[in-house]
């Protein structure tokens, strides 16, 4: 059952393999693909076959070095490719056939697009000759993707393809990241051409801003020595550019509060006495009022999004607005920016750091240390019914916050962000931007697959859940050892907390009825269930599911009316925070 | 804030599906387009976009900003109206009888405009000049009874040495 993995991912290139392989042998275009990604240094592809990428499975099928990973659903391998992408840093593939294969990576190229994840997602397409005829399992894949991909490319000749394929993880993996699409029609795939990969990649029309103009970060550096009440605002960001060190030192040194918003999570360690917590619609006390008051708002990789900033006519209303992003775009989307930075993130913040010096904080450093000691979050915990919060807490404390934990979206997500204390960079994975149901657990997968020693543990919701179980399968296979934890109240959590406080309890089309049962269905795929309904037995399993060395999976029956707090309902400030139950 | 024209010089690789992107740009993030003209620029492999739009400051910013992000866009200009040539083409046919074609010649001349088409009962005007000469020019032609327009829309270049530099 419990197999040795097959595809396990390493670093197979090495000098003599790369001299190997940039050969300038005649191959196929297929074969140009294998080569040009393991030249990328790829480790694992997350993929599923079909008519128009034929020659390129055949390809793979007497490949020795490449790996690839069959899923059980093309939207599966792409969220797998990101999932990996996010705890790595580095560019994740997916591969999947023409038309509905293509189409049905589409949720994930978006939800990749919206948080600008490194992929590379190769798509088949048909014949050249019969594109444009509405031939079999054709889909306009590069059309259809247009808004939702950083760049995109068909290839018409396989002679473009190794340049092509350089491009594309160039531009994924550059600037502000993103996905990357090529479309291979099977012609492409099939035709032979020498192989030529480019010495480097030069494109005209693409070159990412990394220096920022000095003389505007000398005018943040004189604002923050001027300021009384900054705040920094921490975001993705700073973890694509791998910059969590230089907050580290530029927080430290200016005595900065942080916070940080859902996908900047883990840029600061949650365990900092500047960090305050996530800001916006679910975020602390301390976080939002900090915003409210501040009079200098350090944004830096954060984008100021409708979920932090809620209304934004009220959004920092005392504050000079200073940004931090290497995509000059960002700067004064949203918000009157008086001290745009534009730059690769980490350079902007170590030549800050030469610069900048101890700021006047004392007294708001203390003011907004006590928000945080008056106003926690909380949860009316119970001896009767199990709590989601709880059971995120017990996850928390039984692995000292050092796991990877991946979530899927709604309540559950929330309670992670708020009750899992992240202090490392790439740890907490979920769909932010996109908010995309189905995420968590293939994404578990990918993680998984780039450090088979790492903990990772999927935390999803009942719904969510059963948006992408399948890939159940391939955990079981492969003995994928992610623990995958369904946090289930038998509803549809955030729609049905909506309900309640925004539709006057008219509960519509919420209820799970007739959800599997999940234990059972884990055993259906080989893989270990376990089920808890009371504290006791939460720890009990947990400790027996941390032990197993395997995929399993934990079910956390809950109690059905926990709602995430705090709360800002949508056109309010987010100091206008809904705290508890009762208020 | 005060909505005005805005001319957009572009810049682009001359490659399959372009013109999708930008258009599916203004589209996506609710930009107007007043007019679009693509054509050949002065170096071989790219094309110049004209676009008009209309909005504030701002949104131009946003615009000129959001076009960079787009790996074929080599170089985007806002175009103000005193350091540019813009000009438009337009076919006006109308409708006459053979007394009036001599009114029509009148106005033509006037305008500088050229007759490229007499038939039994239509002529067809050709006009070129900024955007208020052409709208003009259909404003004197439209008692006749104008049976077919149809425009190019702006295109446009700056004046003097300073043409736009191709990095």
């Amino acid at each position: 059952m419990q197999a040795q993995m097959k595809n396990q991912p390493s670093s197979v290139l090495n000098d003599e393999l790369r001299e190997q392989l940039m050969q300038p042998d005649e191959i196929t275009g297929s074969e140009i693909l294998l080569r040009s990604l393991l030249l990328q240094g790829v480790e694992c592809v997350f993929g599923y076959p079909g008519g128009a990428v034929l020659y390129i499975y055949d390809a793979m099928h007497d490949n020795p070095h490449f790996k690839h990973l069959l899923t059980r659903h093309e939207q599966g391998a792409i969220h797998a490719a990101d999932g990996y992408a996010r705890s790595t840093g580095k560019v994740g593939v997916c591969i999947a056939t023409s038309g509905p294969g293509a189409t049905n990576l589409v949720t994930g190229i978006a939800t990749a697009n919206m948080d600008s994840v490194p992929l590379v997602v190769i798509t088949g397409n048909v014949f050249t000759t019969a594109i444009g005829t509405d031939a079999f399992q054709e889909a306009d894949i590069t059309g259809i993707t247009l808004p939702i991909t950083k760049h995109s490319y068909l290839v018409k000749k396989a002679e473009d393809l190794s340049s092509v394929i350089q491009e594309a993880f160039h531009i994924a993996s550059t600037g502000r990241k993103g996905p990357v699409l090529i479309d291979i029609p099977k012609d492409v795939s099939a035709n032979k051409a020498i192989f030529n990969p480019l010495p480097s990649v030069n494109i005209r029309g693409y070159h990412p801003t990394v220096m920022p103009n000095k003389l505007q970060v000398n005018r943040l550096v004189e604002a923050i020595q001027q300021a009384e009440r900054p705040v920094i605002l921490a975001g993705n960001g700073v973890i694509h550019a791998d910059a969590d060190q230089a907050l580290l030192q530029f927080a430290n040194t200016t005595n900065i509060p942080v916070t940080t918003t859902l996908l900047g999570i883990g840029g600061f360690p949650s365990n900092h006495e500047l960090w305050l917590g996530m800001p916006g619609m679910h975020g602390t006390y301390a976080a939002n009022h900090a915003i409210q008051n501040c009079d200098l708002l350090i944004g830096i990789g954060a984008r100021f999004d409708d979920r932090v900033t809620m209304n934004t006519k009220g959004f920092a209303p005392k504050a000079t607005i200073a940004h931090i992003d290497v995509d000059p775009a960002e700067i004064g989307k949203t918000l009157e920016t008086a001290i745009p930075c534009v730059g690769d993130i980490k350079h902007v913040l170590e030549y800050a750091n030469k610069k900048v010096e101890r700021a006047n904080t004392d007294a708001w450093v203390q003011k907004v240390q006590t928000w945080k000691k008056e106003y926690p979050l909380s949860f009316a915990d119970s001896e009767e019914e199990l709590k989601p919060q709880y059971v995120i807490s017990m996850i928390n404390d039984t692995t000292d916050g050092e796991a990877i934990i991946t979530t899927d979206v709604g309540q559950h997500q929330m309670w992670v962000a708020q009750y899992y204390q992240f202090n490392h960079p790439r740890s907490l994975i979920t769909s932010g931007g996109l908010g995309t149901m189905g995420f968590g657990f293939p994404a578990a997968v990918g993680a998984q697959m780039a450090d088979r020693n790492r903990l990772v543990i999927s935390i999803n919701g009942d719904g969510g859940m059963q948006m992408c179980a399948q890939e159940l399968a391939i955990c079981a296979i492969h003995n994928i050892p992610v623990k995958v934890v369904v946090i289930n109240n038998g509803v549809l959590g955030m729609v049905r907390q909506w309900q309640e406080i925004i539709y006057d309890e008219r509960y519509s089309h919420i209820n799970l009825e007739g959800s599997p049962d999940f234990v059972k269905l884990a055993e259906a795929y080989g893989v270990r269930g376990l089920r808890a309904s009371n504290k006791a037995e939460a720890a009990e399993v947990w400790k027996q599911a941390l032990d197993i060395n395997g995929p399993v999976l934990i079910e956390f029956c809950v109690s059905q009316s926990e709602n995430v707090y705090p709360m800002v309902t949508q056109g309010k400030t987010i100091d206008q925070m809904i705290m508890g139950d009762e208020q | 804030m005060k909505q005005e024209k805005y001319t957009i010089s572009i810049l682009v690789n001359n490659q399959p599906g372009v013109l999708q992107r930008v258009a599916g740009l203004f589209a996506r993030r609710g930009y107007n387009i007043e007019s679009i003209t693509v054509g050949s620029s002065e170096e071989q492999g790219l094309s110049r976009m004209i676009i008009v739009t209309t909005g504030d400051d701002k949104i131009v910013e946003q615009i000129s900003k959001q076009l960079y992000k787009l790996i074929d866009v080599i170089k985007v200009v806002e175009l103000s109206s005193n350091s540019t040539v813009s000009r438009e083409l337009a076919l006006i046919k109308v409708g006459i009888e053979v007394e009036q074609r001599q009114q029509i010649f009148g106005i033509v001349e006037t305008f500088r405009a050229s007759v490229v088409d007499v038939g039994s009962k239509t002529m067809m005007v050709q006009v070129v000049g900024g955007t208020d000469k052409v709208d003009a020019m259909i404003e004197l032609l439209k008692p006749f009874g104008i049976t077919g327009l149809s425009r190019t829309g702006v295109t446009a270049l700056r004046r003097g040495l300073s043409q736009q530099k191709t990095n």
